[in-house]
């Protein structure tokens, strides 16, 4: 069923604009505090809008007008069901009943509810924890319970809160393989911190930040060519914004970058170059000047992060993942002046 | 708890435990002295003479059903107050726990201008050709009024702990408010709510002044086990310490009670590990 969302919390300064279409999953990604729960609160009815419409399919959710005033529907009659980050399931009921609980609670009779619960235990591979307490689960196990219950009251809308991260690393992807299962046909809304998830779940990603939409699109688009700070981080990218320039992107600073792609760009409008940080080299000192197809940006070290087998070394927005020797070697701490390069076929650049 | 346990570091200093010591003395040994004056040949005869039996039954009759009423009308009032925010909520709760602090008897004076003949609705019941007070129906009002904030503040405190992040999940699964609380949160609550409708029943059981000044004190009808106790003072001491030993019997019962239900089931304050 699509979701046609619009709404506006003023103390929270968040105004947001969603729409999902029938069968369709929604990745929403952003920043902590970006409003990303406070929309999945007014969707799921914990929260009433200061004005705003919302329908899901032909029924209307809510519609307040700017006074305030108007239908809201409650929780419990909105057929939107919600997965949290924990699991949540009831202490005092053995798994199979937390399942039975949606269907019981809309009055289908006990014995059909519990098929129904064993039914979805089977789906998420959960059979062998029917009898089991909540006590008695591991926090993936438990997750996987979860997902069963919130598909067991046949929600016309599912909200999922990053329900993977309070999970281990090592039982995460079991649970996404079973969310891409069960989400398969189903509209979906998912809050999450992994570009994974975007990647193996969504069909369309929409990034907010400070309570707006500032991206959207096809998983892809968004995250291989990002236009914010936010989507290039998630997606491991150092991303340069400037104005495209005769076959190149021309920084604020006067640098001229030249990319894959970038002799399409029409000269004047504003563009974006992204790069790999594992594509981009660091060296002090003035070494020969730039072949042509070679980048080079001046930049001061900020910062210092090992990551593994490399050491991510940050200067200001833009990164670059070099081996722990090279560092020693170079003697870089924050504060060096270094020359980041990269090769013009590691870059793409694209408007913005 | 495990062996470990018990040799961890606890930091107690040495005259925090005799202060302790001293405490525990003095509440043990009252009890102490009055067992040491129990006339055990005399025993059986005087905890079951007549208007002893009738107000022991008298007691556990009337301080059950107080522990109904208050289960009844202090589960909705402590739902309001954990989960409800309004107006002068603030306010109405220290004036509904009120009689938490006051003084019983004069608990028994309100209770006695309320309901008495003469009373604010005493005379619309006199009309209806009901009277309450010094009856036993007053004995029950009584022990209510003194009992109910005990069982309100134990559940709200335990409906506060528990928070709603259970019953909004029931909610997004499709369930109505009223299968929320009764699927939901009074499970999540049950130890709370059971150790405080115990704490009611001790406190209705003892339950003294406010009796004595609206019931009064009849035979069979008003006469709780703590009035025929004052009562036999005057007259049978050696009665009168045989049925406060009943009396301490009673309260131990319910007290341990009371700690199996508020103690390893309280699966209010399980956490999941991560």
């Amino acid at each position: 069923m699509t979701l046609e969302f619009a709404a506006v919390v003023e103390d929270r300064g968040f105004d947001v604009e969603l729409e999902v279409a029938d069968g369709e999953t929604v990745a929403v990604l952003g920043p902590n505090g970006a409003g990303k729960s406070t929309l999945l609160s007014l969707v799921a009815g914990l929260l009433r809008p200061d004005h705003g419409t919302a329908r899901l399919g032909d029924r209307v959710l809510f519609d307040v007008d700017g006074r305030g005033r108007g239908p809201s529907l409650r929780p419990h009659e909105r057929g939107v069901s919600m997965l949290a980050q924990d699991a949540l399931l009831f202490p005092h009921l053995s798994a199979l009943d937390n399942v039975a609980f949606g269907p019981r609670s809309t009055g289908v009779p006990r014995r059909e509810a519990g098929r129904r619960a064993r039914d979805w235990l089977d789906r998420v591979d959960a059979t062998g924890l029917a009898e089991r307490r909540p006590a008695q689960l591991s926090g993936g196990q438990a997750q996987r319970i979860a997902v069963a219950r919130a598909l067991a009251a046949d929600p016309c809308l599912l909200l999922l809160d990053e329900p993977m991260a309070a999970l281990d690393v090592s039982v995460a992807p079991a649970l996404r393989r079973t969310l891409r299962d069960v989400l398969a046909d189903r509209t979906a809304v998912i809050v999450t911190h992994d570009v994974l998830d975007a990647y193996t779940l969504a069909d369309r990603v929409v990034v907010l930040d400070g309570g707006r939409v500032v991206d959207a699109g096809p998983t892809r688009a968004v995250l291989d060519r990002p236009t914010t700070p936010f989507a290039a981080g998630l997606a491991g990218l150092d991303l340069l914004t400037g104005t495209a320039r005769g076959g190149g992107v021309r920084l604020e600073d006067g640098t001229l970058l030249t990319a894959r792609s970038a002799d399409g760009l029409p000269a004047g409008a504003a563009a974006a170059v992204a790069v790999r940080p594992s594509a981009v080299r660091v060296s002090t000192g003035t070494p020969s000047g730039p072949t042509p197809s070679e980048n080079v940006l001046d930049v001061v070290v900020t910062d210092l992060e090992p990551r593994g087998d490399v050491v991510r070394v940050r200067a200001g927005d833009v990164s670059a993942d070099v081996p722990p020797g090279v560092v020693a070697g170079l003697d870089l701490v924050p504060g060096s002046v270094v020359r980041f390069s990269f090769d013009a076929g590691d870059a793409v650049a694209y408007l913005v | 708890m495990t062996p470990a346990l018990h040799r961890a570091y606890a930091g107690v200093p040495v005259w925090i435990a005799v202060v302790a010591a001293l405490g525990a003395a003095f509440v043990l040994l009252p009890l102490v002295a009055m067992v040491s004056r129990v006339d055990w040949a005399e025993f059986v005869p005087l905890v079951t003479s007549e208007s002893s039996v009738a107000a022991f039954w008298l007691s556990l009759r009337t301080s059950v059903t107080a522990t109904l009423l208050c289960v009844v009308l202090g589960v909705p009032m402590a739902v309001v107050l954990a989960r409800t925010g309004f107006r002068g909520q603030r306010v109405l709760r220290s004036l509904v726990l009120l009689p938490l602090v006051l003084p019983p008897v004069v608990g028994g004076i309100a209770l006695l201008y309320t309901f008495g003949r003469r009373g604010l609705l005493g005379q619309a019941f006199d009309a209806l050709g009901v009277t309450i007070a010094f009856s036993t129906t007053a004995v029950v009002l009584a022990q209510t009024f003194v009992a109910l904030p005990f069982l309100v503040l134990s559940l709200e405190g335990a409906l506060r702990t528990v928070g709603t992040r259970y019953e909004a999940v029931a909610a997004t699964l499709g369930a109505r408010p009223t299968t929320v609380l009764r699927r939901v949160t009074l499970p999540l609550v049950l130890p709370a709510l059971v150790s405080g409708a115990v704490l009611s029943f001790a406190r209705a059981l003892g339950e003294f002044g406010a009796t004595l000044t609206f019931a009064g004190s009849l035979q069979g009808v008003t006469r709780t086990l703590p009035l025929e106790i004052y009562l036999q003072r005057e007259t049978d001491p050696d009665a009168a310490v045989a049925l406060s030993l009943v009396l301490v019997l009673v309260a131990v019962v319910v007290v341990a009670l009371a700690h199996r239900a508020g103690g390893p089931s309280g699966v209010a304050t399980r956490r999941r590990g991560s």
